[in-house]
């Protein structure tokens, strides 16, 4: 890799990543590298210095609090799939985890790089839609906490100041009855989601009382679909009503490359959209 | 007693323990005190004229050094191009010069050197040399490239065609065809790959100004030849002033055969500044300037009797050459292509017409088949659209159309004449691995069911002509090398051998085999035998490694170099035995006298004699060393047939590869182990090439997957466990019975994968889809059936 010349600090603590980060001029957090560093590889990105916060340890690990999961910005993806906690709080979360990369990137990249990143086709993004969880930033004027929908403003923008830091991202805990599932359609060079479909359903008495699909990969920012499931709350969840209403499904200005267009991805969406509420179905009745 | 066979055995490589415990050394291992970095400033244009190059700023970057453009390399008086290597009549020749200068022709094609202390210095002042470039229009697409108003990249070659070439008898073959039952059409693109070797090109130069020698170790397939062409075109010095090493190198697919400016341009750097200097090509770079592979238009057809008997065969393809000729380019579609459109059928009539196109893209040239998979293409293609109008099965319409066994030698129409082979046991025992008649009763249960995933199952039987090649025809036919090789053995006085091979290898584990050759003919162990290659300071010439023809051009070569050994040895043997040396025989590792075993010479008795020279026969001269040059008397011919079992997502378009049959006869095997990683290896490439890769262009000629992001290679978790099998007819004309592996597998699966997937929607009118199978293209396939 032959990246332009940058400084190089390590933060010891969240105040000192932003206390450099007000100081230095065009200077990047770097967490697990694995987006930031190809970036730079390519001179995609040439920041002038890099700031060091794998070691922070308070920006680490998955911690539950009543009906509120946190999970650290640093904790590795890796470890996010494999959290017991975080697989029967919020099974979303680690599935879709467990689906980004491979061991490599699982092992070094970050939960708040990804999101920070914001590649709309990362596999992330939409998880934190469907569930509603909540990102927590600290900057220079103090901590601050953003909806997840508020969050992601633009292709790789997000709301998060130049000078902020992502902390944690607090999860719901999955309600009594909710089944959860994140499929994934992989972008056959890159690995990352061409279309990825996160869906969340609770079922009480058999009725769907509550629903949710995102996805990754077909717009800028990560879709909330909620035309799709706006009209499930209250019926059965029967495999013909998901065919009907995934073919709601209505998309602006979808993405497409060389492999795979607009028009495509919308279609594979509806697909993976009524198979990733189905699977949710079936495992909150199961 | 006979000794355990060494041949036939999976001796484990002996390469693998350093390569896999990070030991190799590959090129950009090698440092030298005062080392340079050499970064080269290329073209982000597919086509413009190159005004002013300012280095100003670039040359205010600290640690760089110097700044060079094509005017500085046209006055320093060398010859300055990279050529090609293979001439056809009336082929159009523009130079290629080892910088462009006025005008750049494809998406990195160099305009400038910049030379600095670190690899970061002279990348930073490459990105600071200022070019102004007046883009002009480019193309892509070489049947478009050849329509009026194209685009135009030399004036020497109107309608940007380089060759225009044909084969076969035309006017034979338009009778076959008014005179046939059936005739089957398909027009296809062989999409153009990337060749993506795990090791980037690399070169590192050293020039000694005492001796006027440069030492360039790179990532070379064939150093002789590299040699050859730097002193020839590019650098001007003198053959035996250029050293070239190659190291461990990475794999090359081809890629790493062809001679390109960057190698040639470090030699260059370091003579001009009397300093070490090493490129090394970034991925991106590697992407954009090793030649790709394929990239053909063509319309072929095929026809066939009221028995589904083939009578005639016609096909015209555009083949893109890129912007220049690369090495071996004009060989490609044209001797490696176009003679092997006969595939393993007895067709009475054939017609191929080719035209070689010049398009603003990277050069294109050998890559992993080389012409042989874009012929199988077609020809299997054409086999099961043949089936599709006949009404024939796959299978049998195959079968009755083989080359019958009793008719080898068999002299086709398309000048090749195939040595051996036995087509249907192959067939026949891939259809039985597959379980045919099961995966298409299967096949018929899902279509009337609807549910599930769709199947398809595809046939591929394929031909290839490799252990490349006899001298006397690659002459005749435009080559301008002789494509023979080289060996030498040399006994040390304890008995064990060094060989020194001309097959310079890069990842096929030649150590290990020719160290099998070697130990099964002098009956020694495997650890008694060592391999030099890759030097041509070592190696006293040798063509390399590529075409499948290291075992049966190389291996055939050692073999005859210890005939020569093992002759003297008789000689000295009966001398000591006090026999005459017809009644001399060497067996297990021992000269003895024929029929009386215990009047015998061990092997190191006789190799000791042989240094002592106390008591050798009158006139012999003492050692025991041979040097050999083996010209095979013709090509070898590996066949087989492979069966891809695919399912589709009926809503997605998803394609799955669930099986794959293999069988494939490559004649006797020296390393079974060896063969199969081979066959698993191309297998895996040819599927890349059916299901995901492809380089894109734009209609500018903007290379739109020049990355690992957007190129798709095939994954190991994108494929199954492969069912091998083999059957073995062995090459009756090298002294092995061998005829190569290299390219079997990626030249048989693109076919065998395209058909399936067509077979799995056939029901819905698909009767041909492009390769790459891409899910998008599938779906729509699906929703628009026949129309597609
Ligand atoms: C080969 C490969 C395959 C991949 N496949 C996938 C995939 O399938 N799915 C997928 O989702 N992703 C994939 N990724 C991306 C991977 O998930 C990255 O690790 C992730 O997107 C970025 O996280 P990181 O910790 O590596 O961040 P970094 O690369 O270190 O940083 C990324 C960006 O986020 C900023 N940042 C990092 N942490 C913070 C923070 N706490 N607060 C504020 N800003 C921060 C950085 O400044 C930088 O701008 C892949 C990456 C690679 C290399």
């Amino acid at each position: 890799m032959v990246p332009s010349a940058f400084d190089f600090h390590r933060a010891g603590s969240v105040d000192e990543a932003i206390e450099l980060l007000g100081r230095l001029p065009d200077a990047k957090l770097l967490a697990g590298g694995h987006s930031l560093i190809p970036m730079m590889k390519l001179r995609l990105a040439q920041p002038g210095a890099v700031i060091d916060i794998g070691r922070i340890q308070e920006l680490s690990g998955v911690c539950r609090d009543g009906d509120v999961v946190s999970v650290g910005a640093l904790t590795r993806h890796g470890e996010i799939a494999a959290s017991e906690e975080l697989r029967a709080s919020c099974p979303l979360l680690a599935e879709a985890a467990g689906k980004i990369g491979d061991p490599a990137v699982r092992n070094r990249g970050t939960l708040g790089g990804n999101i920070a990143h914001a590649d709309p086709a990362s596999d992330l993004p939409a998880v934190l839609i469907a569930v509603g969880a909540v990102v927590h930033l600290a900057g220079p004027e103090g901590r601050r906490q953003v909806a997840a929908r508020d969050f992601f403003v633009d292709l790789l923008t997000t709301a998060l100041d130049p000078a902020e830091v992502i902390t944690r991202v607090d999860f719901p805990v999955a309600a009594p009855g909710t089944g959860q599932a994140y499929l994934k359609h992989e972008h056959p060079a890159s690995g990352y989601a061409v279309v990825g479909a996160a869906a969340s359903v609770t079922l009480s008495g058999g009725r769907c009382t509550a629903a949710s699909l995102a996805f990754n990969g077909i717009s800028a920012v990560p879709h909330a679909a909620d035309e799709v499931v706006s009209g499930l709350v209250g019926g059965t969840l029967d495999d013909a009503s998901l065919a009907s209403v995934s073919s709601l499904l209505s998309v602006r200005d979808p993405l497409g490359d060389v492999h795979a267009s607009g028009e495509y991805r919308v279609e594979l969406a509806r697909v993976y959209g009524r198979r990733a509420l189905a699977s949710a179905r079936d495992r909150a009745s199961g | 007693m006979t000794r355990n066979r060494v041949i036939g055995t999976s001796v484990k490589r002996r390469e693998d323990p350093d390569l896999i415990t990070g030991r190799g050394r590959y090129t950009d291992d090698l440092t030298r005190p005062g080392m340079l970095h050499l970064a080269i400033v290329r073209s982000p244009y597919a086509h413009a004229v190159v005004g002013r190059i300012d280095a100003t700023r670039a040359l205010e970057v600290p640690g760089v050094v110097a700044v060079y453009t094509a005017a500085d390399l046209e006055a320093s008086g060398i010859p300055g191009v990279v050529p090609t290597a293979w001439l056809l009549p009336d082929l159009k020749t523009p130079p290629h010069p080892l910088l462009a200068k006025d005008r750049v022709r494809y998406v990195g094609d160099g305009v400038a050197l910049v030379v600095a202390d670190s690899r970061y210095s002279a990348r930073d002042g490459a990105d600071l040399v200022e070019v102004d470039y007046e883009p002009l229009q480019g193309v892509s697409n070489p049947r478009k490239a050849t329509e009026a108003g194209a685009p135009q990249l030399f004036d020497e070659a109107p309608g940007n065609i380089a060759f225009d070439w044909e084969l076969g008898d035309a006017e034979a073959t338009d009778r076959a065809f008014e005179g046939a039952a059936t005739v089957a059409k398909v027009a296809l693109r062989n999409n153009r790959l990337i060749p993506h070797a795990v090791e980037p090109r690399a070169a590192l130069a050293e020039w000694d100004r005492s001796a006027g020698s440069v030492t360039i170790h790179m990532t070379s397939q064939n150093p002789h030849v590299h040699r050859l062409l730097m002193s020839l075109a590019s650098l001007g010095l003198p053959e035996h002033k250029i050293r070239i090493v190659a190291p461990e190198v990475g794999g090359g697919f081809g890629s790493k055969i062809h001679h390109y400016p960057d190698e040639a341009l470090a030699a260059w750097c370091a003579m001009q500044l009397d300093r070490p200097v090493k490129w090394t090509a970034t991925r991106s770079e590697t992407n954009m300037t090793d030649a790709h592979g394929r990239d053909h238009v063509t319309e072929a057809e095929i026809a066939l009797d009221e028995d589904g008997r083939i009578v005639g065969l016609r096909a015209n393809t555009w083949a893109a050459m890129g912007a220049y000729l690369s090495t071996f380019a004009p060989a490609v579609p044209t001797y490696l292509h176009g003679t092997l459109l006969s595939g393993q059928y007895a067709i009475p009539a054939i017609h191929v017409h080719v035209f070689g196109v010049f398009t603003s893209t990277t050069p294109v040239d050998a890559y992993r088949g080389a012409g042989r998979p874009e012929a199988t293409y077609i020809v299997e293609r054409l086999l099961d659209r043949a089936a599709d109008e006949t009404g024939l099965d796959a299978a049998e319409i195959r079968r009755r159309n083989f080359v019958p066994p009793d008719a080898f030698p068999f002299q086709t129409q398309v000048a090749l004449a195939y040595d051996s082979g036995n087509y249907a046991p192959a067939l026949d025992r891939a259809l039985e691995m597959a379980g045919y008649d099961d995966l298409l009763a299967e096949q018929s249960r899902r279509r009337a069911d609807g549910d599930g995933p769709l199947l398809g199952v595809g046939l591929s039987s394929y031909i290839e002509a490799c252990g490349i090649a006899p001298s006397q025809v690659v002459g005749s036919l435009g080559a301008q090398a002789g494509l023979w090789e080289s060996a030498k053995i040399r006994v040390h006085p304890t008995g064990s051998v060094t060989v020194y091979t001309g097959s310079s290898a890069h990842g096929q584990g030649h150590e290990t085999t020719f160290s099998q050759i070697v130990a099964e003919k002098l009956g020694l162990d495997v650890d008694q035998v060592d391999v030099v290659h890759g030097d041509t300071r070592e190696v006293q010439f040798g063509m390399g490694t590529y075409g499948s023809r290291s075992a049966a051009v190389g291996g055939s070569a050692i073999v005859t170099g210890l005939d020569k050994v093992i002759a003297k040895g008789r000689r000295i043997a009966a001398h000591m035995l006090e026999a005459a040396t017809e009644d001399v025989v060497f067996e297990d590792g021992a000269f003895q006298v024929k029929g009386v075993p215990d009047r015998a010479k061990a092997w190191g008795e006789v190799v000791l004699a042989a240094y002592l020279a106390h008591d050798l026969p009158e006139e012999m001269e003492p050692g025991l060393e041979a040097t050999s040059f083996y010209n095979p008397s013709n090509f070898t011919y590996p066949f087989g047939t492979h069966v891809a079992v695919v399912e589709i997502d009926r809503e997605t378009g998803v394609v799955r590869l669930v099986r794959y049959v293999a069988v494939d006869d490559v004649g006797n095997v020296i390393n079974p182990m060896i063969v199969d990683g081979q066959i698993h290896g191309g297998i895996a490439q040819g599927v890349g090439q059916a299901l995901w890769e492809e380089a894109v262009y734009d209609d500018d000629g903007q290379l739109l997957t020049g990355t690992m992001l957007d190129y798709a290679l095939p994954r190991a978790h994108n494929l199954p466990s492969y069912e091998l099998d083999r059957t073995v007819t062995p090459c009756p004309h090298n002294p092995l019975g061998v005829k190569g592996v290299g390219e079997a597998g990626a030249i048989a699966s693109p076919a065998a994968v395209v058909n399936a997937v067509v077979d799995a929607l056939f029901h819905l009118g698909v009767r041909h889809l492009d390769m790459p199978l891409t899910p998008e293209k599938v779906w729509r396939a699906m929703k628009e059936g026949g129309r597609s």
